[in-house]
């Protein structure tokens, strides 16, 4: 439906996102690349541009890489378990209909906009802290010994603070696939007989599949980049380094860049796997 | 058709959904609480939950500490500025997008979210270089380019959908009326979109405030803005939880608020378009 | 003014044709209908007249000046679209005022016309308005309004009526041949719906697949339909048209006959057969006739004051003079 002159306007029109968009990727990429095959460790005036795959060799045999995917892994499922399983919930429970709904889902929807360094703080210290958090007064209230959660279960009490963040997402998202079910076909299945758990099981479920899925997807990509909580609360000790804090440190704390850009360009690859999937759904609904 | 149902059960599953909704809220309005108390209230066994002495003591002790004004002028100029950067640079491509589709405009849209799940390690070092190497680490300008680059697939995508919402025979008619391209955009396009132009910058200025992890690594003192502010009070400041609350409220505050309005434009913006 | 021609126009999509070389030429002061099935190109017809898509080979002129590659707003024409495509956020002053905002006219000579406009077409109650707080009528108004104050050579109609209900479309069809008459400006109107084309049209233009079966008045199309596509689309009820043994005994591939040129008896006739559904219009009753020895069920129209029940025995004879016969290509002997 165009003209070549309105596609030419179009072509011009698009240029600078494109532009820019393709510097922003490809130039540091590529300089990550160019890195990650050279010994490159500015502290100590370290140069040599080659040093072929040493470097992700050293990467992939180091112990900390393997344990850092682990524990990418652990948060990951963790956040995930959490949010999909508690969004589902708090979605149907959102749908029914109850006294001030909106203020609710305002209640709910609150923690997704709180800033990720004052979510880490604040749960790191009013609520795990070992001395004066709220989780210690309530174990002494309940008569047992005060837990040191982000010593003792570093890695549980991360999942805890980051799927609080990320429940809120997963509530609202699944909430409005929810609310586009056709609520006829759920009338139909209870006049066919189905109970309760039936319908869920068969109906509402398969409905919220795609909602599900999407919600994955999305947030393992942002999960996979963890950051600010981890440097907020444990910098890295007590084993929560996930690949993406495990780089940070190789490249700006050790300043070992050639090791840290192997790390980085692997980092890259994997969540290009999970981006696949996610492009596929994205692009089939464009067609639509 | 939804159908009728007893007072008795939906008074139960109010009771059950706002149990959980002040569940979720409760960090915040902890926060908010221990926000106004006395250091040493903040820290009181058993906890003091209504009746303390209200202060604002911590807001003013927050603010008096040198760097908090200029990490919230940060805040604002970076987070505005990228949206508004970002929303100049998508407003043309998205009106291409929309109204002039090719064979290519679907893979170029796919293209752009993909550079949105670059992981930011796999770039961290050459950017921190380059900056270095411009002269710009540490520079509000700096932070405005990264930040801009980041959600600009989001700020095309939305707009793309809301543009996508606009008939294109109204368009059409304004070229036939002689509008030039221009007149196009700025005197029929822009204003039919400023619902979902204005829910774009919202959220986008939402995510640009709650970056953390360039503004927390490609900035010292000069253009730290409230993320690398709030997690230098990691320790040992942290443990004066009435002003950590304090500052966390100021950083938080004007953010909710937002958040609160632009939540349904959340699901279409952070979804793109996969979930309706 | 308002003469335009097209010559050896194509346009394809990509690797599909759509119009394949088409001759038309549109004379000043015309109302040309474009009529055809969804999907047969009319509109991408007045599309490529209208300069908002590009024509892939041939050429067109307005008025004697080359216009094919004029960008729409320079070619003087003013277009009605299918969905009025109102600015939803002006007023229908604005509405009204924007062609000529962006032809950079004086403020006071655009009230001028504008409020010209508006009491041509009644639209002063609501000039203030936005196009959100108006009915479909209303809207239409406007969007022919935006029309009229250009003063174009020629106004393009893509099928405008399609959004109004059964009685204001009616309406609105004698008020845009008023408007024709009173204006006198070349008209060319899109429609697939036959009955618009046969009360509005000077000239019809019937198109399928990108090609013109037949141009001409609307009566010639009714009285000599060329080929049997044109007999079949262009009157209402449809023609019955035949194949057969029937065509064959005419020495035709395909006999056509319309319903109302059919004698019907419940004594005598050429063809005995049984009623099916009577569809009662009051006036007339048009009925379907089955079981007639007929591979095609036949429609006729009778008065609407004979009665007849489903299954009735009833007897057809073609008024021979009225058959329209048809050869192996489908063409007109």
């Amino acid at each position: 439906m165009a003209t070549a002159h309105s596609k030419s306007a179009a072509r011009i029109m698009i240029a600078p996102a494109v532009f820019l968009l393709l510097v922003w990727m490809l130039v540091p990429l590529c300089m990550t690349l160019y890195f990650s095959f050279s010994d490159y460790r500015p502290l100590r005036g370290i140069f040599e541009p080659w040093v072929g795959f040493e470097n992700y060799v050293r990467f992939f045999s180091s112990s900390s890489f393997l344990k850092s995917v682990f524990t990418t892994l652990w948060m990951v499922g963790g956040v995930l378990s959490i949010t999909i399983i508690g969004g589902v919930l708090m979605a149907l429970l959102l749908d029914r209909p109850i006294f001030g709904q909106g203020v609710v889902r305002m209640l709910v929807i609150a923690p997704f906009f709180i800033m990720p360094t004052v979510s880490a703080l604040v749960w790191k210290n009013m609520f795990f802290n070992v001395d004066n958090g709220l989780f210690s007064y309530l174990y002494k209230w309940l008569g047992m010994q005060p837990y040191d959660f982000l010593s003792q279960a570093p890695i549980f009490s991360i999942v805890i603070i980051v799927a609080w963040q990320w429940l809120p997402f997963a509530t609202l998202i699944l909430l409005t696939a929810v609310q586009s079910l056709d609520s006829e076909q759920l009338e139909a299945a209870e006049m066919d007989g189905a109970p309760a758990l039936s319908r869920f099981r068969f109906i509402i479920l398969p409905h919220l599949s795609r909602a599900i899925t999407v919600v994955i997807l999305i947030q393992t990509i942002f999960l996979l980049s963890i950051f600010a909580e981890i440097f907020v609360t444990t910098n890295g000790a007590f084993g929560t380094r996930t690949l993406t804090y495990l780089v940070y440190q190789r490249v700006l704390e050790s300043q070992n860049v050639g090791l840290g850009s192997a790390g980085g360009i692997i980092a890259v690859i994997l969540a290009n796997i999970v981006a696949i999937f996610l492009m596929r759904i994205v692009g089939k609904n464009l067609d639509t | 058709m939804a159908r009728a149902i007893t007072t008795k059960q939906k008074v139960s599953w109010t009771i059950l959904a706002w149990a959980f909704g002040l569940l979720m809220f409760f960090p915040i309005m902890w926060t908010f609480l221990t926000s106004f108390k006395t250091e040493g209230a903040a820290i009181a066994d058993p906890p003091v939950w209504f009746f303390f002495d209200w202060t604002l003591e911590n807001y003013t002790a927050v603010q008096e500490r040198s760097n908090y004004p200029k990490a919230l002028m940060n805040s604002i100029i970076i987070a505005v500025g990228s949206t508004i950067l970002g929303i100049i640079i998508a407003v043309p491509a998205a009106w291409a997008m929309a109204f002039v589709p090719g064979k290519r405009t679907k893979d170029v849209l796919m293209w752009m979210l993909s550079t949105k799940m670059l992981p930011a390690v796999g770039v961290l070092y050459p950017l921190v270089l380059l900056a270095k190497w411009l002269g710009v680490i540490d520079s509000r300008i700096l932070l405005i380019v990264v930040l801009m680059l980041i959600n600009l697939p989001i700020i095309v995508w939305m707009l793309y959908t809301y543009f996508k919402e606009i008939p294109g025979e109204i368009l059409e008619a304004a070229r036939m009326d002689g509008a030039s391209l221009k007149s196009e955009i700025i005197h029929v396009l822009t204003p039919m979109a400023i619902p979902g132009i204005a829910s774009t910058i919202l959220l986008n200025i939402i995510l640009a405030w709650n970056e953390a992890f360039w503004t927390i690594l490609l900035t010292t003192v000069n253009a730290a803005p409230l993320t690398a502010f709030i997690a230098s009070f990691s320790a040992p400041e942290g443990l004066f939880y009435a002003k950590l609350s304090a500052a966390s409220m100021m950083a938080v505050a004007p953010i909710l608020i937002m958040g609160w309005f632009s939540q349904k434009q959340l699901v279409r913006g952070l979804t793109f378009g996969a979930v309706k | 003014m308002g003469n335009i021609t097209l010559n050896q126009v194509t346009k394809s999509f990509g690797d599909v044709q759509v119009i394949p070389p088409l001759d038309l030429e549109i004379n000043e002061g015309e109302f040309v209908v474009f009529v055809g099935p969804s999907g047969c190109g009319k509109s991408t017809l007045l599309r490529l007249i209208a300069g908002l898509e590009d024509v892939t080979s041939g050429n067109i002129t307005i008025d004697g000046r080359e216009a094919t590659e004029v960008p729409p707003a320079k070619r003087g024409l003013a277009m009605v679209f299918q969905s009025y495509a109102l600015y939803p956020h002006m007023s229908v002053r604005k509405n009204i005022a924007f062609p000529l905002k962006m032809a950079g006219m004086p403020q006071d000579q655009i009230d001028a016309k504008v409020n010209n406009a508006a009491s041509v077409l009644n639209l002063a109650d609501y000039i203030d308005r936005r196009p959100g707080q108006l009915s479909g009528g209303q809207r239409q108004r406007v969007a022919i309004g935006r029309a009229i104050v250009r003063e174009p050579a020629a106004f393009l109609f893509d099928e405008p009526l399609s959004n109004l209900d059964a009685s204001l479309r009616v309406n609105m069809r004698l008020e845009i041949s008023e408007l024709h008459n009173t204006l006198k400006t070349t008209m060319i109107y899109v429609t697939h719906d036959q009955v618009e084309a046969m009360t509005m049209a000077d000239k019809i233009v019937v198109l399928q697949a990108g090609n013109i079966e037949q141009v001409g008045s609307p009566l010639d199309l009714y009285h000599s339909p060329q080929n049997t596509f044109v007999a079949g689309f262009i009157g209402s009820p449809n023609m019955n048209l035949f194949t057969g043994s029937e065509a064959q005994k005419h020495g035709a591939k395909t006999i056509g006959i319309r319903p109302e040129h059919v004698q019907v008896s419940k004594t005598e006739g050429m063809w005995k057969g049984r009623v099916g559904v009577a569809e009662h219009l009051g006036s007339d009753t048009f009925i379907h006739v089955h079981d007639t020895g007929l591979a095609e069920m036949v429609t006729v129209r009778i008065s609407g004051d004979m009665q007849v029940k489903h299954n009735d025995t009833i007897y057809l004879s073609p008024d021979m003079e009225k058959m329209h016969k048809f050869d192996d290509n489908d063409q007109r002997i």
